[in-house]
C-alpha cells in the first residue's frame, strides 16, 4: 500500500447513510478509491469484533457512518452506536492498535459532503498513524 | 460448505456509467477463479429484459445456487434482481447486489484502475457473503388500511379522492386556511382552457362530501414513528396535537414561484409582474377588457426563462434546471388574452421554446395569431427601463433576424418565473426525506421509482418533486396512489426476513440482550433438551436493527443476511490483494 494513501472500511446503513454515500456518487463527488462501504441495518449493531478484524485484516481505518437522530429504528441510536465505538476502541486498545483507527460520525442520507469531506479528513489521520507507527 | 455453492457473477456495463470508468471485463476475469464462482459474465444493461432472461437460463442451466450483480445501487435495482431470481427459481435472498455505479464508477472517475481494483475487492466481498446465504422467507405483517396526504393543493387533493375511491381512509392536511394550493388562484389553464378555480372547487366540494376523507386545514405534521404500513404520526391542527395511525404518507406540498431581485429583468419598474400575478389580472378581467392600475392594457410582453436555467457565472446558487411549465403557460396565457382583446399586441422574449408534445399547438396558435417571438441570448438579456409615458422601454438584440437590436415599448412585462422548492424545514425534519441538489424532494430513481422515498412507505407527488405543469403533477399523484393503495389494499405487506436470530449452542442467557431491546422482542425460554435457559426471538417483532448483537458476550447474537461469518469473509475478501 503506497504511503499516501489509507485503506478505509465504512460500515454504513440501508436505508440513512448508505444513499447519503450514494447521493455523493450522484453528484459525482470524489473521494480516495481506497475508502471501500459494507452496509447493515443499523450503526448500533455493529460488533466491535468486526472492528478488530478489520484493522487486523489490514484495513488503515473504519470509519461508522452512524444513523444518528435519523435512525429508522432507534431515538437513541446515537447513544448506543457511541457505545459500539467505545467497546471497539477498548478492544482495538486491548490488541495493541491506536484506537485513532476507528472513527464515528453520523451521516444521514443526503449528507454527501459531509461524508466526503471526513473520508479525506480520516485519509490524512491515518496516514499519519502509519508514518508514525513505521518511525 | 462454501465449496459446494455454485454462484453466478454478473457485472453490468451500464451503458458506459460504468463501464467509462471501471474496466469492467478485467473485473469479470478477476472474479471468474474465485472460490465458487462457476459463472462470470458482463451485460450492457443488467436490468434490462434481454440480460435478465439470459441470466435466468443460466441459473438453471448451470444449476446455480446464489447470484451476484455488480451494477447501481441495491436502492434502484435490489428488488428488480430478487423477483429475476424467484422467476429462475432461486430463493431471493441467494441474491446479492454490489454497488460500482454510486460507490465507485460515479465517484473515482479520475482514476479508471483505482476504480477498476476498487471493483474487484467489492464484488469479491459480494461474491464471500453470498456464499454464506441461506434461503429465507418473508415477514408478514399487516398494514393499517389509512393514508396521510400532507399538502391539499391540486396533487394531495386529486390523490386523496382517489385513494377513497379504493375503500381507504384519507387524512388529507393542509397548513394553510383553505385547500387548492396555488390552482385555485388561476382561471383558464391550459391545454383545454377549464378554470383552476373551478376545478379546485370541484375537487373540495367531493373531498367535503366523502365519508372517507377528513381534511384538516392549519395543520401541520409533528412526529412520525413506525414503519411502513404501520405509522403513528401526530398532527397539529389549530394548537390541537392529533394522533393518527397510517399505513402510509403521501407528500404533495407543492412549490413557490421564484422570488425576483431588484432590477432583475426589470423587476420594480412599474408595469413589471410575474406571470402568477399576471394570472390573477386574467382572472379578475373575466371576459372583458384587460385593465392594469384603472388603465386598458394595449400591449404586453412575456419574458420566458426567468428564475430558470440560471447560468453558473451569474448567480451565487442559480437555479439550473427548466421550470417545464413556463413556456406553454405564457403562450396559453397570451391566447386567453387574445380571447379578450384581440387588438393587444403580443411580444415573446424567449431563450428557446419548451412547449413539448401537444402543447406545441399552442405554440403554433399563438405565432399565427400574431404574437411576435423575439429570441434573446443569455449573454446580451434584454434591457428594461421606465420610459417617461410610464410604459416600460426594452432594448432586446433578437438572434432571429441576425443580432437586430429592436427596441419596443409595452404597457404590461409578465416575467415568466420558475418553480422553486417550498421551505419545508419542519416537515423535512419529521420525514427526513433526501432533498436533492436543486431543492426538491428527491425520488429513488425519475423514471423507474417516480414517487417512491428512500424512506418505506413515504412517497412524494407534485411539485414537491420537481417543476410539473397541472397534468403532470396529477399524474405524479397518482402513481402515488398506485403505489400507496397497492401496498395496503392487500392487507399486509412482506417485509425482509433480515432478523436476529441465536445460536442455541452459544447462548448461556445473561439477559442483556432483553434488556437492550427496544421492542420487547427477546425472552428467556428453556432450552428443547431443558439443559439451560437461552433466548428466544420473536420474528415479527424484532426490526433487525442489530442493537442486541454488540451486547451479547458469547458472540450468540446474528442478523439474518448480516452473520459474523458474512461480514468477517466479506471484509477478508475485500482486502485480498488484486494481482
Amino acid at each position: 500500500m503506497p504511503r499516501d494513501k489509507a485503506r478505509i472500511l465504512v460500515f454504513s446503513t440501508n436505508n440513512i447513510s448508505d444513499p447519503g454515500i450514494d447521493l455523493a456518487g450522484g453528484a459525482h463527488m470524489s473521494y480516495p478509491p481506497e475508502v471501500m462501504v459494507v452496509n447493515v441495518p443499523c450503526s448500533s449493531g455493529i460488533r466491535p469484533s468486526w472492528v478488530l478484524h478489520a484493522i487486523e485484516a489490514g484495513f488503515d481505518g473504519v470509519f461508522i457512518a452512524a444513523d444518528g437522530t435519523d435512525c429508522a429504528y432507534l431515538s437513541d441510536c446515537t447513544l448506543r452506536t457511541g457505545e459500539v465505538v467505545a467497546m471497539s476502541q477498548e478492544l482495538l486498545r486491548e490488541h495493541g492498535h491506536n484506537a485513532k483507527r476507528l472513527k464515528m460520525a453520523a451521516i444521514c442520507s443526503v449528507c454527501a459532503e459531509s461524508f466526503v469531506g471526513h473520508m479525506e479528513a480520516f485519509t490524512k489521520v491515518l496516514i499519519g498513524l502509519n508514518e508514525a507507527a513505521a518511525a | 460448505m462454501s465449496k459446494e455453492r455454485r454462484i453466478g457473477v454478473y457485472v453490468c456495463y451500464c451503458g458506459g456509467n460504468i463501464s467509462d470508468y471501471v474496466d469492467v471485463e478485467a473485473v469479470r476475469d478477476a472474479l471468474e477463479n474465485e472460490d465458487g464462482v462457476v459463472v462470470a459474465k458482463t451485460h450492457m444493461f443488467t436490468c434490462s429484459d434481454a440480460s435478465q432472461q439470459l441470466m435466468i437460463d443460466e441459473i438453471g442451466e448451470e444449476n446455480l445456487d446464489g447470484i451476484v450483480v455488480a451494477s447501481c445501487s441495491p436502492k434502484l435495482h435490489l428488488h428488480t434482481f430478487r423477483e429475476m431470481a424467484k422467476r429462475a427459481g432461486l430463493n431471493e435472498y441467494t441474491y446479492s447486489q454490489v454497488n460500482i455505479r454510486e460507490q465507485d464508477s460515479w465517484t473515482h472517475r479520475h482514476d479508471v484502475e483505482a476504480a477498476t481494483e476498487k471493483a474487484i475487492r467489492l464484488v469479491r466481498g459480494g461474491v464471500a457473503k453470498t456464499k454464506l446465504t441461506a434461503p429465507l422467507k418473508n415477514i408478514r405483517i399487516e398494514t393499517k388500511p389509512r393514508v396521510l396526504i400532507v399538502g391539499a393543493g391540486a396533487a394531495g387533493l386529486r390523490a386523496s379522492l382517489v385513494l377513497a375511491d379504493m375503500g381507504l381512509t384519507v387524512y388529507l392536511l393542509e397548513k394553510e386556511d383553505e385547500p387548492g394550493g396555488w390552482v385555485k388562484k388561476w382561471g383558464k389553464m391550459f391545454p383545454n382552457n377549464k378554470r383552476g378555480d373551478e376545478s379546485i372547487a370541484k375537487l373540495v366540494a367531493k373531498i367535503r362530501t366523502s365519508e372517507s376523507i377528513t381534511l384538516y386545514t392549519n395543520a401541520r405534521l409533528i412526529e412520525k414513528s413506525g414503519s411502513l404500513g404501520d405509522f403513528e404520526v401526530k398532527i397539529e391542527v389549530k394548537g390541537e396535537t392529533i394522533p393518527l395511525n397510517v399505513g402510509a404518507i403521501i407528500v404533495t406540498t407543492g412549490f413557490k414561484p421564484y422570488e425576483l431581485a431588484q432590477d432583475e429583468f426589470g423587476h420594480g419598474l412599474n408595469g413589471v409582474i410575474t406571470l402568477p400575478e399576471y394570472k390573477e389580472i386574467l382572472f379578475a378581467s373575466g371576459e372583458d377588457k384587460l385593465i392594469h392600475n384603472g388603465k386598458p392594457v394595449k400591449s404586453v410582453t412575456f419574458v420566458h426563462c426567468v428564475g430558470s436555467r440560471q447560468r453558473q457565472e451569474d448567480y451565487d446558487k442559480p437555479n439550473l434546471y427548466c421550470s417545464r411549465y413556463c413556456c406553454t403557460a405564457s403562450i396559453h396565457s397570451g391566447l386567453t388574452t387574445r380571447g379578450i382583446d384581440p387588438s393587444i399586441h403580443q411580444y415573446h422574449l424567449f431563450r428557446d421554446i419548451r412547449s413539448y408534445g401537444r402543447y406545441e399547438l399552442l405554440y403554433e396558435e399563438a405565432r399565427n395569431g400574431g404574437s411576435l417571438f423575439l429570441r434573446y441570448d443569455p449573454d446580451s438579456p434584454p434591457i428594461f427601463e421606465q420610459a417617461k409615458n410610464g410604459r416600460v422601454r426594452i432594448q432586446v438584440k433578437d438572434q432571429l433576424t441576425g443580432n437586430e437590436e429592436l427596441e419596443l415599448e409595452t404597457d404590461l412585462v409578465v416575467l415568466a418565473t420558475g418553480m422553486v422548492p417550498r421551505e419545508n424545514d419542519e416537515l423535512n425534519n419529521v420525514l427526513k426525506l433526501p432533498i436533492g441538489l436543486d431543492g426538491f424532494y428527491n425520488e429513488i430513481h425519475p423514471k423507474l421509482r417516480p414517487v417512491e422515498t428512500v424512506v418505506d412507505g413515504v412517497f412524494i407527488a407534485g411539485t414537491s418533486q420537481g417543476p410539473k405543469n397541472l397534468a403532470e403533477s396529477v399524474s405524479s399523484a397518482l402513481a402515488s396512489v398506485s403505489k400507496s393503495g397497492g401496498l395496503l389494499m392487500k392487507g399486509y405487506v412482506d417485509l425482509e426476513p433480515f432478523v436476529a436470530i441465536v445460536d442455541a449452542d452459544k447462548c448461556t442467557w445473561c439477559g442483556k440482550c432483553e434488556e437492550i431491546c427496544p421492542y420487547g422482542a427477546i425472552e428467556k425460554i428453556t432450552a428443547e433438551d431443558g439443559s439451560k435457559e437461552i433466548a428466544l426471538i420473536t420474528k415479527a417483532v424484532c426490526k433487525g436493527g442489530g442493537t442486541c448483537v454488540p451486547v451479547c458476550p458469547e458472540g450468540a447474537i446474528d442478523i439474518e443476511g448480516y452473520t459474523n461469518e458474512q461480514i468477517t469473509s466479506l471484509i477478508d475478501a475485500m482486502i485480498k490483494e488484486v494481482v
